[in-house]
């Protein structure tokens, strides 16, 4: 008899994969069926009728759907991307150094924005409906509602450009001391900070007041706990299935996040790469980087997914 | 009728004089849209109030042709996630079975891919027209509209007056629109806030990428894309658009957030 826990988990990672395999299908036929021609837009206007057809046999366009999507996925599977329509570049091995740092970004980003995000939403339902607890909304409900990009400039007119604190471009290259790279981040970073906090503290927030309803807080509260207690102690361990989903889907949300911010800071990673190439209609690379990108979001809400069901003591001690 | 509460007073206020500078873009910018009427960059000043930008156009102007753009393309495309989204997600609850499970699963494998690396692949095939725009934006964002409807449509289709109607012998058409359309609309509308600023943040950052609304049109996320060189020289003009989004989207969730407490105290929830 397998233990249920692993049962359930080895379902969701079966699921996962199934999901995975889904969009890989979906990421093929959506540039496959879409009126528009890739040889047409890489030779231009001027294109003869002979060129697109060399073109297109080169490419193997003119293979059936299925042969090409068979061939493509068989050389992912192998790590090979396949290669880059513009200037023929070998896609796998631009796609790893990038990845490494947009991979980077995100985890320093998440590395402040999780805990950060954790303890103000404990301050604000310690403080709920007084100041400090107005003071954390409002400001979140501002950075929620003004676009990354945006943000991004507003902290470099007035962090690098007014106040001269911190670097306007997020260039990173080999041989910088961790020190060094990290100060060279720390605009996106803070930028990527300030997009997810908002959600997460206020997802914490109403998280941990439902449940501060219990029969439970109300016994704590009657002993004479100390208030922030009995939300640490009492209240958030009951609170962590749903604040671990969110945090998941935060992090999930920072991969895709780092698309933008990266263009903003110039910074060598994932989605510049995406975003430079979906301008040049360079299609492999943009299926290539879109499947990546899926992956890590499947693959994150998988984990947020085995945490929770690892978080609940009821699925630990079977009937 | 009601007491409006204070902030929704403010929400209404700002988000009726963005529609309507939107629509009578026309009459109250002082110049064209295209129009070059000075140095690159003026500073702010009674002839040019927000300045100039990169090219020497009225950078006020360039804003409320902008707005134009922007909220044409983001209600166009709410209007369209939303009709698309509720119906279907009205048809899955009411059908039920097998129309059900292919709809909800088609759903959750278009959102297992983030929707801006939708739109991008999407844009890497076809050309970025205002169609093509609203046409992804409107759909990608159905599924959400979709997943709510049809969270909302389940409950309903269960209750006591659905259940009369189709012994009466309604049909599928008048069980969507008139048992659960009525009764499902409030935290529809609620959403439908949220959507629009989805969509104009969706819309501002593709343009900002270079891959939305092209020039000479304008667009929010368009200016800030042609005045980003400007910040470097301590130049604000790239940061207006973020005022105008900002203050839009707050107003618009303001005026959300109290549809929403209105409606749901009467009706439970939003299901």
């Amino acid at each position: 008899m397998v233990h249920p826990v692993i049962k359930l988990i080895a379902q969701r990672i079966a699921l996962g994969l199934l999901l995975l395999w889904a969009v890989s299908v979906l990421i093929f036929v959506g540039t496959l069926i879409l009126p528009g021609d890739v040889a047409q837009s890489i030779l231009g206007q001027a294109a003869t009728p002979e060129t697109l057809a060399n073109l297109r046999a080169e490419l193997g366009l003119d293979e059936p759907p299925l042969t090409r999507y068979l061939s493509w996925a068989g050389g992912v599977l192998q790590g090979d991307l396949g290669t880059a329509l513009t200037n023929g570049e070998d896609i796998a091995s631009a796609i790893g150094k990038r990845l490494g740092n947009t991979l980077f970004l995100a985890f320093w980003a998440a590395v402040v924005s999780v805990p950060l995000a954790i303890f103000l939403g404990l301050m604000a339902v310690r403080y709920r409906d007084r100041w400090p607890d107005k003071l954390i909304s409002g400001f979140t409900l501002a950075t929620i509602s003004v676009p990354e990009f945006l943000l991004g400039y507003i902290a470099v007119y007035f962090l690098a450009v007014k106040w001269r604190l911190l670097p306007s471009l997020a260039s990173i290259y080999d041989g910088m001391t961790l020190g060094e790279q990290l100060y060279a981040i720390s605009m996106p970073v803070l930028v990527l900070v300030l997009t997810v906090l908002g959600h997460m503290m206020r997802m914490t927030r109403a998280a941990i007041l439902n449940v501060m309803q219990s029969a439970y807080i109300e016994t704590a509260e009657l002993k004479g706990l100390r208030p922030i207690n009995i939300i640490a102690k009492h209240a958030f361990p009951n609170a962590i299935a749903p604040v671990i989903n969110v945090v998941m889907l935060n992090m999930a949300y920072l991969v895709v996040g780092v698309v933008v911010v990266e263009v903003v800071f110039v910074y060598p990673g994932m989605g510049q790469y995406l975003v430079d190439h979906v301008s040049k209609r360079d299609v492999p690379v943009v299926q290539a980087c879109g499947l990546v990108f899926a992956a890590i979001y499947i693959g994150l809400n998988i984990v947020a997914d085995v945490v929770s069901i690892l978080a609940n003591p009821r699925l630990r001690h079977p009937k | 009728m009601t007491r409006i509460p204070l902030a929704a007073m403010i929400g209404l206020f700002f988000t009726g004089a963005y529609f309507l500078s939107a629509i009578f873009a026309g009459v109250i910018a002082p110049y064209g849209m295209a129009e070059v009427v000075g140095d690159s960059w003026e500073p702010w000043s009674a002839a040019h109030w927000l300045g100039t930008d990169t090219i020497g156009r009225d950078l006020l102007s360039r804003m409320i042709w902008g707005g134009q753009t922007t909220i044409f393309v983001a209600a166009a495309a709410t209007a369209l996630s939303f009709i698309t989204g509720s119906v279907l997600g009205f048809a899955a609850a009411v059908l039920g079975g097998w129309m059900d499970q292919l709809l909800s699963r088609t759903v959750d494998l278009v959102m297992s891919i983030p929707s801006l690396i939708s739109a991008l692949l999407i844009l890497s095939v076809m050309p970025s027209s205002l169609i093509t725009l609203i046409v992804v934006i409107g759909l990608l964002d159905c599924t959400r509209v979709f997943r709510l409807s049809r969270a909302v449509a389940v409950d309903i289709t269960v209750m006591d007056y659905v259940e009369a109607a189709r012994l009466r012998g309604e049909g599928t058409a008048w069980i969507v629109f008139r048992e659960i359309l009525p009764n499902a609309l409030s935290p529809l509308v609620a959403e439908m806030g949220l959507r629009f600023i989805f969509a104009v943040l969706f819309i501002s950052t593709l343009s900002f990428l270079g891959l939305g609304i092209q020039p000479p049109m304008a667009d929010w996320g368009g200016i800030v894309k042609e005045n980003k060189e400007g910040i470097v020289y301590g130049i604000p003009a790239a940061l207006v658009p973020a005022v105008a989004i900002a203050t839009l989207a707050i107003s618009v969730n303001l005026v959300a957030d109290w549809i929403l407490n209105r409606t749901s105290s009467l009706k439970g929830g939003r299901g």
